[in-house]
């Protein structure tokens, strides 16, 4: 419940409700917030957190409740508002002009004029300066947003806040984008501002970072407020089971990988970005049948290039080899045609016409077959029977959605379309970029399963994403990229968030750590091999030497490598986190023995069925 | 979704509420500028449907228009702005002008290549625009504007060669009648088919006095056949697709380059025949020197707006459209408010319907309203209830 | 004809005196669309303006008078527009369209209120003054005594530049017309901002009408105003949307004007409707050649939503 009013608390906010239209998005929240604090609002997506935060930033007017800063009543009726009353907000996705320099978007909107209209830039350059002193944040005032790494974008936006003096700092997914290293940079900027003085609210659905960095917590769902606890004490999964309201399992299940022939081989690879210069550098890498590789990495090394060169929407140089077949500069119809799928990342921009209707998006590859299109007319009635039967398969909602717009629809739902139809494809390839961006917790656990259902049926599945977790839990074999090139491949488990974060960086491995590496993959891949004795261990079992071959020598990039002992509060949630082989021998063993269990039963149920037939 | 909305969501009752926000604008402007209103409206309904005859002119001018709303129309629905739907018709009619000038074959053949040769011409000519965005990324609004010009000093010089200009004349050569598409031209000159009509006054005011041709109909089926490919085949499914959302459609391997091309080409190719039936079907059969656009092709844009780009919409627009442009000149002379009323009239009509989409959001906000006063009196009510227990 | 200094500074004057009424017409074109608003009625805005200043012009017998409203008659379209495509975030093509369709209706309307019937006004016997005065300068100098529009021309996209990179207003459109929601975020009011710049935008257009009807032209007629407001939309987007970049090009298309009247007078034989022709295929040349995916502004023609849900 709300606390009183009291000035000890930075910002309080007392029943607030939201809609749009007649959608209530906030209903009723309250969150008190002790100054000097870290507090973080949890909650899963589209629970109304960010929406809370708007309305605490002035960006929407709440339709009933209150808002008190500093024990005062205030009325937020803008940004502007907002800023007076010493708040500041780095959205989730940046407020950055990307052709303006950092000094401009710093600035924008208080300017230090000379006259009355004229901008004073040697001034604004020099305000600019100071902050960046007295902070300790390092940003280059003069470059354009567009050519800075994501990391000082974030500094850029902390700045905006500071320079407008800003007490109470709301941060909205603030390490979505961010590399392990600098999310622990982040952290590290956090703690400096609490000490002096200001007060943070981050907007997460992380568990981890909530524990890394926070003093208290607040939960919302479904645009209600669920409870306030101080994070110390609480366990993840209490949170966890706090935000969907359910329990939930933060570990995907799967039995391990039998990869089968190559499927997809990617030869010394080059493409080129859309500034003419080399985005995929050499880049070598092979999925096989029955497998799933997840090509770990920060988003702009490449990947993006990556899947275009490989759905033929951009030209390239090497070659592109889809069992067997080269199939790149060509056409994306063409890699389509020869059993290639792809979920693409912006489902709103490259997956689904969100004018059509769900049944007309179930066909967007299907219209041009014979049986969907005989003789160059659409067959609708098939249309319709082949849509509503995706549309059961795969339990969108609402039932009735097949005549109704795609846009119409919720985000899970949508994916669910997207991957219905890809799926139905029936692919050698699948392709999978973010497939569970923006969705809740109980979607992206669908989306997951799907994945590795594909995989069992033996096609070969290639999963791009920026989530750390969700290459590291699916995957069977995870290949870090960096600078338009694997920089190294490690098969599953082997390896921590740690030490991933610090390849994805750019750095490189110590010769321990290799060994360890390989070891871990030999019992892995030797598990495998036991539980499936059809399937040589060969290729698998080449691959981490391959690794080691292509390991380039980068060695510059050396200091953070030692995790820094604040933040190694950061629990091993899942499996394979220490890297101990006896550990990692136990886990597979048992894995082994439940897939092995799994294969008797369906062999009994095999045996039972035909019995039947008989 | 409420009933109300569903309703004023409607298309067709969206153009109605805009038809009659554009005639109380016009009709505001005219009380302003000294012309009684309602009489100038009542005028203008009448010199629009008043006799047969207003009729059958109102469809006869009508339907050049309808032609280029159908392609605007057409390119709409697939994510194509065809401002230069001007230059096309223009180029259509004077190619139509050309070839039909110079073909002397039985009448079928000779309409034939009238037609295809218009429609050709000007789907070239669209095809271009669609060829410059396609593979250079020119947006089709730029390059059909500077195309509009060029088409209109084509035709200029056309109208000047000798061997095309009619001496005594601003204008080429007309038709040859082998190509005329009026309804019986040749019979109801003669004697035994003025003496039937005269048994028929309306026969007589319609097909006797005005330029009576297959024009409309043509249109009609055009519509049909367009709706067609558009929802029910696979090329409309493509068209579509990359009108809506090109890259899903790139992503899903349609060849979006192509269907740009090709959804300016049919888009061209309607206008191209609403030029040939415009030739061979109204006097004067032929093209004059032009000053400035006829503003048939602009008019298209309107007609498809108005018609929310719906093809079987643009035949009602385009009646409602050449039915005022031929209404404007009875009041001018009538009631003496000048003709341009009407431009002030279509402009009004476009721009509400630009805004008409508020309308149903509008009323879903007061939908909202309406059950969130229910919410809160439900609230008070349970707060009521359970007073006591709240603090 | 052969090229000496008298042809260089005849078509050196008759560029300056096409290129006027699409300089004023581009900056307002410009200001616009930097800020996110496709106006694509600037040609409508324009007749307008070249309406409003030949009556008041011939009326009062005062030009600049007449010249002034004319700015203010665009002003009260571009109010229209942006009341339009920003509040009621219509689409602003069709928006522009219907611009273009109310503009000339009016125009003509009202010239036949107030002139008799007549699609045109009586010729305005008072036009804006010569830079160098009516008696002008000697010999073919004289080619550079242009309009003071022309000037005014010149002054005014010096001022936008200045606006443009110069003042905190210049930094607030341009941010308004790149990322409005990060403006919005800084308390900067998006609404605001682009309801001044689409009124600008009507006002600069009403300005090149007139400056058409009051220096170049005697009277307004229906064919005063024909495709300038066009040309001066794709001089925008050929000079990347920047107030200097529309200025050169829209001298470029007025010396294209130029050349056909130079070339028309000479022993040339080609016909003059294909010189007629030579602005737009040098445009389409220009294009193919140069522009090819140019970059607008990035939330231009975007409506700017406040309460949708991010």
């Amino acid at each position: 419940m709300a606390a009183e009013v009291s000035s000890k608390y930075a910002v309080q906010m007392h029943g607030i409700t939201k809609r749009f239209g007649s959608f209530y998005a906030l209903t009723d929240v309250n969150l008190d917030v002790e100054r000097g604090t870290i507090h973080s609002i949890l909650g899963e997506n589209g629970a109304g957190k960010s929406t809370l935060m708007n309305v605490l930033y002035g960006l929407y007017q709440a339709d009933e409740g209150d808002i008190y800063i500093n024990g005062k009543k205030v009325n937020i009726k803008n940004p502007t508002a907002a800023i007076e009353n010493g708040i500041g907000m780095v959205h989730q996705h940046f407020m950055l002009v990307e052709n303006f320099t950092v000094t401009q978007n710093i600035v924008l909107g208080s300017e230090p004029t000379r006259g009355p209209i004229g901008l004073n830039m040697r001034k604004a350059r020099q305000n600019v300066l100071d902050i960046v002193k007295k902070y300790g944040l390092d940003v280059e005032p003069d470059k354009l947003i567009r050519d800075i790494s994501v990391g000082m974008q974030q500094r850029v936006e902390i700045l905006k806040a500071l320079y407008r003096g800003a007490e109470i700092l709301i941060l909205d997914e603030p390490t979505a984008v961010l590399t392990e290293q600098e999310i622990d940079e982040l952290l590290g900027i956090m703690k400096n501002l609490v000490n002096d003085g200001k007060t943070i609210i981050i907007i997460t659905h992380k568990l981890k970072e909530i524990q890394a960095s926070s003093d208290t917590c607040t939960i919302i769902r479904r645009g209600k407020y669920i409870g306030t606890v101080p994070v110390k004490g609480v366990s993840e999964d209490d949170l966890a089971t706090m935000m969907v309201g359910r329990a939930v399992q933060l570990v995907v299940d799967k039995p391990p990988a039998s990869p089968g022939d190559v499927v997809l081989d990617i030869q010394n690879l080059y493409v080129k970005n859309e500034q003419g210069i080399d985005a995929v550098k050499d880049l070598n890498l092979q999925v096989r049948a029955g497998e799933i590789v997840g090509i770990a990495g920060i988003d702009g090394n490449g990947q993006q290039e990556l899947m275009e060169a490989v759905n033929n929407l951009k030209k390239c140089k090497g070659r592109i080899l889809l069992c067997g077949e080269e199939i790149q500069n060509k056409n994306p119809k063409y890699g389509i045609d020869h059993g290639m799928a792809t979920i693409p990342a912006d489902r709103h921009k490259d997956g689904l016409v969100l004018g059509f209707s769900v049944y007309e998006n179930t066909i967007m590859e299907k219209y041009r077959t014979e049986e969907f299109s005989p003789g160059g007319r659409i067959n609708r009635k098939k249309m319709r029977s082949f849509a509503e039967e995706l549309i059961k398969a795969y339990d969108v909602r609402p039932e009735d959605c097949g005549p109704k717009l795609a846009g119409g629809l919720s985000g899970g739902n949508q994916q669910k379309i997207i991957i219905g139809r890809e799926i139905a494809q029936e692919p050698k390839l699948l392709i999978a970029i973010q497939p569970t961006r923006g969705l809740d917790v109980g979607a992206i656990e669908n989306v997951h399963k799907m994945l590795i259902r594909e995989r069992d049926k033996g096609v070969a599945v290639l999963l791009i994403s920026f989530e750390l977790d969700e290459v590291m839990n699916v995957s069977d074999r995870i290949a870090v990229i960096y600078d338009g090139h694997i920089q190294q491949i490690f098969p599953h488990g082997t390896v921590d968030n740690r030490t991933l974060g610090r390849v994805m960086a750019g750095g490189s491995l110590e010769e321990a750590e290799l060994e360890q590496i390989r070891k871990a993959g030999d019992a892995n891949t030797a598990a495998g091999a036991e539980a499936e004795p059809e399937t040589s261990a060969g290729p698998a079992a080449e691959e981490p030497a391959e690794a080691e071959a292509e390991e380039p020598v980068a060695s510059a990039a050396e200091e953070p490598t030692e995790p820094e002992p604040e933040t190694s509060t950061v629990p091993a949630a899942d499996g394979g986190v220490e890297l101990q082989n006896t550990e990692q021998m136990k886990e597979t063993l048992a894995q082994m023995q439940k897939s092995l269990a799994e294969l008797q039963k369906q062999i009994e149920n095999m045996q039972k069925a035909l019995a039947g037939m008989q | 979704m409420s009933l109300r909305k569903r309703f004023f969501s409607n298309p067709f009752v969206l153009t109605i509420i805009a038809i009659v926000l554009g005639f109380c604008v016009a009709g505001l402007i005219l009380l302003a500028a000294g012309y009684p209103p309602v009489e100038s409206i009542r005028t203008l309904v009448q010199s629009m449907i008043g006799r047969p005859k207003d009729i059958s002119s109102v469809i006869i001018r009508s339907t050049p228009i309808i032609f280029t709303g159908l392609g605007v129309a057409f390119a709409i629905k697939t994510g194509l702005f065809n401002i230069g739907a001007e230059g096309q018709y223009v180029m259509g009619c004077v190619v139509a002008t050309m070839v039909g000038s110079m073909l002397d074959f039985p009448k079928p053949v000779a309409i034939l290549m009238v037609v295809i040769s218009a429609m050709l011409i000007s789907a070239l000519y669209a095809g271009f625009v669609g060829l410059l965005k396609a593979q250079l990324g020119i947006h089709e609004v730029i390059s059909g504007i500077m195309l509009n010009w060029i088409s209109l000093y084509f035709s200029n010089w056309i109208c000047g060669l000798d061997f095309f200009h009619k001496p005594g004349t601003i204008g080429m050569y007309p038709v040859n009648p082998c190509t005329y598409t009026m309804i019986l031209p040749a019979w109801k000159r003669t004697e035994a088919g003025e003496a039937f009509m005269e048994q028929y006054p309306v026969l007589k005011e319609t097909l006797g006095r005005t330029d009576v041709n297959a024009g409309f109909l043509v249109a009609v089926i055009a519509a049909l056949i367009i709706t067609h490919l558009l929802n029910r085949t696979r090329k409309g499914y493509e068209l579509r697709a990359v009108g809506q959302n090109i890259h899903a459609a790139r992503f899903a391997g349609i060849n979006v380059n192509r269907s740009i091309v090709h959804a300016m080409m049919i888009s061209g190719a309607l206008c191209g025949l609403g030029a040939a039936f415009y030739v061979t079907g109204q006097s004067p059969h032929t093209v004059s020197t032009l000053s400035a656009f006829e503003n048939v092709g602009f008019n298209g844009l309107s007609v498809a707006f108005i018609a929310f780009s719906s093809p079987i919409g643009c035949l009602f627009a385009g009646l409602l459209f050449g039915g005022l442009l031929y209404g404007g000149a009875g009041l001018q002379s009538k009631v003496g408010a000048p003709t341009e009323i009407i431009n002030i009239v279509i402009g009004v009509i476009v721009f509400f319907c630009a805004l008409s989409y508020l309308i149903p959001r509008f009323v879903d906000r007061r939908d909202a309203a309406r059950l969130s006063k229910k919410r809160k009196k439900q609230m008070q009510k349970e707060m009521k209830k359970g007073g006591s227990n709240v603090n | 004809m052969s090229i000496n200094t008298d042809t260089v500074l005849l078509l050196l004057g008759i560029t300056l005196m096409y290129s006027t009424p699409m300089v004023f017409a581009a900056q307002g074109s410009v200001i616009s669309e930097v800020a996110g608003v496709v106006n694509i009625g600037i040609e409508g805005m324009m007749t307008i303006g070249a309406f409003t200043g030949a009556a008041v012009g011939y009326f009062s017998g005062n030009p600049w008078l007449g010249f002034v409203c004319a700015g203010l008659a665009g002003a009260v379209f571009g109010l229209f527009h942006a009341f339009a495509s920003v509040t009621c975030k219509a689409d602003q093509t069709v928006c522009g369209i219907a611009m273009n369709l109310i503009g000339p209706g009016l125009a003509l309307f009202l010239s036949r209120v107030f002139f008799e019937g007549a699609t045109q006004t009586h010729p305005v016997t008072n036009k804006i003054p010569k830079l160098f005065g009516n008696q002008g300068l000697e010999g073919s100098l004289n080619n550079l005594n242009v309009d003071m529009t022309t000037v005014l021309a010149l002054i005014l996209t010096i001022i936008m530049i200045w606006i443009f990179y110069g003042t905190t207003w210049g930094l607030h459109l341009r941010a308004v017309g790149e990322h409005p929601a990060a403006a919005d975020t800084l308390g900067i009011n998006v609404y605001k901002v682009r309801y001044i710049c689409v009124i600008f935008s009507g006002l600069f257009a009403g300005l090149g009408g007139a400056a058409m009807t009051l220096a170049i032209v005697p009277q307004f007629m229906p064919t005063a105003i024909s495709g300038q407001g066009f040309i001066a939309i794709a001089a925008v987007i050929f000079g990347k949307w920047t107030p200097h970049g529309g200025y050169l090009a829209c001298l470029l298309f007025g010396f294209a004007q130029a050349l056909t009247v130079a070339l028309g007078g000479g022993s040339f034989a080609v016909p003059s409707e294909i010189l007629a022709m030579l602005p737009y295929v040098l445009t389409i040349i220009i294009l193919i050649l140069f522009v090819g995916r140019a970059s607008a502004p990035k939330a231009n023609g975007v409506p700017y939503n406040k309460g949708s849900r991010v």
